[in-house]
Formats: structure tokens, sequence, C-alpha cells
């Protein structure tokens, strides 16, 4: 068999998806063994003109981490996707647009006010802002513009399959290499994932969901083999797709959602805001009032990893954002 | 042209949705903006259809269940009345106002009760004009 060619993008991402390739040690040298790396920003020296240069679906696999926030990045999303024949989607910010995505909660111009002016740190009298066109005696530079909403991957560009995970686990990357390798891959438009949620997974003991307080991780010690959220911590494992093996719970931390959804779900924070408040023992408006305060943030929290992949996407633009 | 709001209210089948029957059959005059779409109980609206109405162009949502201790179901609104304020809360900070969800509690008795609970939403979503679902797309 020919060897596969492979491509790995990173768009707006943090680079630990691209590590998260790296952490499969030795595997690697598998994914080596079946594929001829073709394109890796992160990694090997290859220019976008080369991937330009190449015919359409030359590349078999391009595995695109980070979410689009940039002009450069749609372009980059648009150019391998005409150049691959399967797209995936890898990470949790390509999947559902992740941390990143949380800027959709303010919008480009306030982020570069507040990164290049607002912010303690910054020493900027003139107030200087990158811009998009500057021109300089040799002539005009370009930079990328950055868009107000963040969107996924699939938002921009039709994708195969999805591998969401912040990062995705080594496990499901050495799967996703055996299942290339001996090109079983499922139907397309898979999540490569189990489909149950992380409570699923989980190995603490669920008695009676019931709570009368919320609180926050450091304000409680729990006990070690109870439901978290039972004991009024935000575990957002009732509405998170499984696939990690549980893994922040059984570092004794409650899961923030970085799996997205799971199958079916088609809004992560709203299905939260419903599993939540259901098991609130609370019959009086004083009492509910008093449990919704204790959420401090509820779109944060709910939407920490799938803003972008959400119904309403985005906080909504209202004329007052932009004053 | 003048905006007038659309208004999708989700009523329960067992006091609500009589309420709306009442109002009507009684000939009681209020505002058209609602669009009434019969659900079992107030206790099976998820946050998911709230957030759909908004998307397919709703500029304001209104809930109706029966009174506390008169559920059909006897807890179905008690999880509404736990839900409708801690989604109220999230909406609060994707810049949706409070006054475009409401979750009111009616009997079957309450026609008139009904009637002016669409007039004032419409009224107060009027003062604050369409919702725009942008698909969160402006620049891109
Ligand atoms: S999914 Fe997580 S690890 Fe991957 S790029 Fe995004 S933030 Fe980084
Ligand atoms: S809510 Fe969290 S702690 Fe409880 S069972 Fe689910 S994943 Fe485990
Ligand atoms: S427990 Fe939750 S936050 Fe942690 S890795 Fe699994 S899905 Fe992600
Ligand atoms: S049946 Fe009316 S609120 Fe439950």
């Amino acid at each position: 068999m020919d060897k596969l060619k492979l491509a790995l993008y990173w768009a707006g991402s943090c680079g630990g998806c691209d590590v998260a390739v790296l952490d499969i040690n030795d595997n690697i040298l598998k994914l080596a063994d079946i594929a001829d790396i073709l394109f890796w920003p992160i990694a090997l020296d290859f220019k976008y003109t080369d991937v330009e240069g190449m015919d359409d679906n030359y590349i078999d696999v391009c595995l695109f981490n980070g979410a689009i926030i940039t002009s450069e990045n749609e372009r980059i999303a648009r150019l391998l996707r005409a150049k691959s024949k399967i797209l995936i989607a890898f990470g949790s910010c390509s999947c559902f647009g992740g941390i990143p995505a949380l800027a959709n909660f303010s919008n480009s111009a306030d982020i570069m006010n507040y990164s290049y002016i607002a912010a303690p740190s910054n020493d900027n009298p003139t107030g200087t802002l990158p811009q998009v066109l500057t021109k300089v005696d040799e002539g005009i530079l370009e930079l990328p513009a950055l868009y107000d909403t963040v969107r996924t991957l699939a938002q921009v560009v039709p994708v195969e399959y999805f591998l969401p995970g912040c990062p995705p686990p080594v496990s499901l990357i050495i799967d996703l290499v055996d299942k290339l390798a001996k090109n079983e891959l499922p139907a397309i438009g898979s999540t490569l994932t189990p489909e149950k949620t992380v409570c699923d997974e989980c190995p603490l003991k669920k008695e009676n969901k019931c709570i009368s307080k919320i609180f926050r991780p450091h304000e409680l010690i729990p006990e070690p083999e109870r439901c978290l959220l039972e004991q009024g911590i935000i575990c957002c494992g009732p509405a998170t797709r499984s696939g990690c093996g549980a893994a922040c719970i059984k570092a004794g931390m409650p899961c923030r959602g970085c799996f997205g959804p799971p199958e079916g779900i088609t809004d992560q924070g709203a299905k939260l805001v419903s599993s939540i408040a259901s098991i609130y023992d609370a019959e009086n408006e004083d009492e509910i009032t008093r449990m919704v305060n204790e959420i401090v943030d509820p779109a944060g929290t709910f939407y920490r990893f799938a803003m972008a992949d959400s119904i309403l996407r985005r906080k909504r633009f209202q004329e007052k954002t932009h004053e | 042209m003048s905006f007038e709001p659309k208004i999708v209210g989700f009523l329960c089948n067992w006091c609500s949705y009589g309420a709306a029957d009442l109002a009507g059959t009684s000939r009681t005059k209020y505002s058209s903006n609602i669009r009434i779409i019969r659900v079992m109980c107030s206790g099976r609206i998820d946050p998911t259809f709230i957030l759909k109405a908004f998307e397919k162009g709703a500029d304001g949502v209104l809930i109706c269940g029966c009174h506390i201790g008169d559920c059909h179901y006897m807890e179905g609104n008690i999880k509404a009345a736990r839900r409708i304020p801690l989604l109220k809360k999230m909406l609060l900070q994707l810049g949706i106002e409070d006054e475009r969800l409401r979750l009111k509690w009616c009997s079957a008795a309450e026609g008139k009760l009904f009637a002016s609970i669409v007039d004032d939403m419409t009224e107060q979503i009027r003062k604050l004009g369409p919702f725009n679902y942008t698909g969160g797309v402006k620049d891109g």
C-alpha cells in the first residue's frame, strides 16, 4: 500500500493539540511507517505555497486543530479542505470553538483595545493598535484580520470527522492512527469517541442527585468516592461526551466539559442548565434565587468549550457593544 | 414600518392552554403577537427549545404553566421554576434582556390574566426592539 499522505495544521490554537500528537511516543514511529507528513507547521519546514502547489485532494488526511479566529485561519481551512480527501477537526477548539471561543462574549474591537491598550501590563501611550494594512516605504504590509466571532472548522468548511478533547487524549489518537492504518474509519460525520457521557465513565458513586448548596472547588474538600455534583460542586459530566475515561475526576477535579456535547445534544450549555437546575433541592423563590446566585458565571462555566458550537454561537450583537 | 414583536408561547396543556382558550372563547382582546405551542407541562420545556425559538426568529419567549401546587404532573412547574432563573442569568451574560423570557402561572380560569400577560410582554419587547439573531456572523 502507498503511504498515507498526511497534513497537520494549527489555526486559532494553543499548540497543545500538536504536542498531543507528539505525546503518542513510540507510536509516532508507527505513524511515520504508514504516513508521509506533507505539512506540519509546528514541526516541519513547509510553506503555504507548498500546499497551494498541490493538486486538489492530494492529501489523504488532514488533522486540523484550532478554531477559526482570523482571516488567515479561514483561508488555510479552505485551502486544506480543497487539498484533502479527509479533513478531521482535531481537538475541542476545532470541533466546538474551545477556549478561544470565549472571545464570543466580546468582539474584536474590545479585545484589541484590552490586549494592546487597557490591560495593566501594557505600555502603549500612543494607543497603537495592530492594523490589517500598514503602509511603509517598501509597500503595504498585511496582517490577518481578527474576526468578531470565533467559529468552528465545520462552520467554515465541510468536515469528515471530529476528534474532540482539549487536547484529544493519547489513547484516542492512537486509535485514530490504527483506524487509518487499517482503513477502518467509521461513517462520514462521526465523532471518533464513545457516544455516552462522562458520567457513564465516571467511577464515583451516584447516590441521590439532589443539591441544596453550590460550592466552588476551593470551598469544599469533597468526599473522595462520591459524585462531585451530588456534593454541590459543578461538574459538567452529565452533558459532556465520554472518551477521556473521566480523566479530570480521577485527578480530583470536576469535569469542565472539554469533550463537548454528547451525541444527540445540540447545545451543551442549555443541557447543563437543565441537568443542574433540575436537581436543585429548592422549593421556594428565595432558595432558588440563592442557588442561582451561587453559580457565579453560568455562561462561562457551561459553554467553556462549546460556545461557538452553541445555538446562539456568541453574545448577541447589541448596539451598545460597539460604543 | 413599525416593529411587531414575535413571541413564542409554550403553554402547558392542563392550565395555561385552557387560559388561552378561555381568552379566545370569551373574545378577550389581546395582542396577536404570540404564537402558541401547546406542551404537556411547563416542566417539559428544555432550555434548548427556548434557544431554538430565538434562533428561528422569536423576539421573546413566554412559558406558562399551572400555579405551583396545581401541576398535573405534581412537580413539573417546580422544575421549570428552577431552570428558568438559571437560564435567564446565563442569557443575560449573552446579551439577552431579562424581559425577553418570561415564566408565568395561569390557571384555566384566568383568561383575562393570560391576555394581560401577553399584552404586557408585547409592549415591553416592542420597546426593546428586535432580537436580530445573526447566527454569530456579522463580519465574516
Ligand atoms: S483543543 Fe485544547 S489543546 Fe487543542 S489547541 Fe485547543 S486549547 Fe489547545
Ligand atoms: S456529575 Fe461528575 S462526578 Fe458526578 S458522576 Fe457525573 S462525571 Fe462523575
Ligand atoms: S473529565 Fe471533562 S474536562 Fe476532563 S478531560 Fe474529560 S471531558 Fe475533558
Ligand atoms: S401540567 Fe401545567 S405546569 Fe405541569
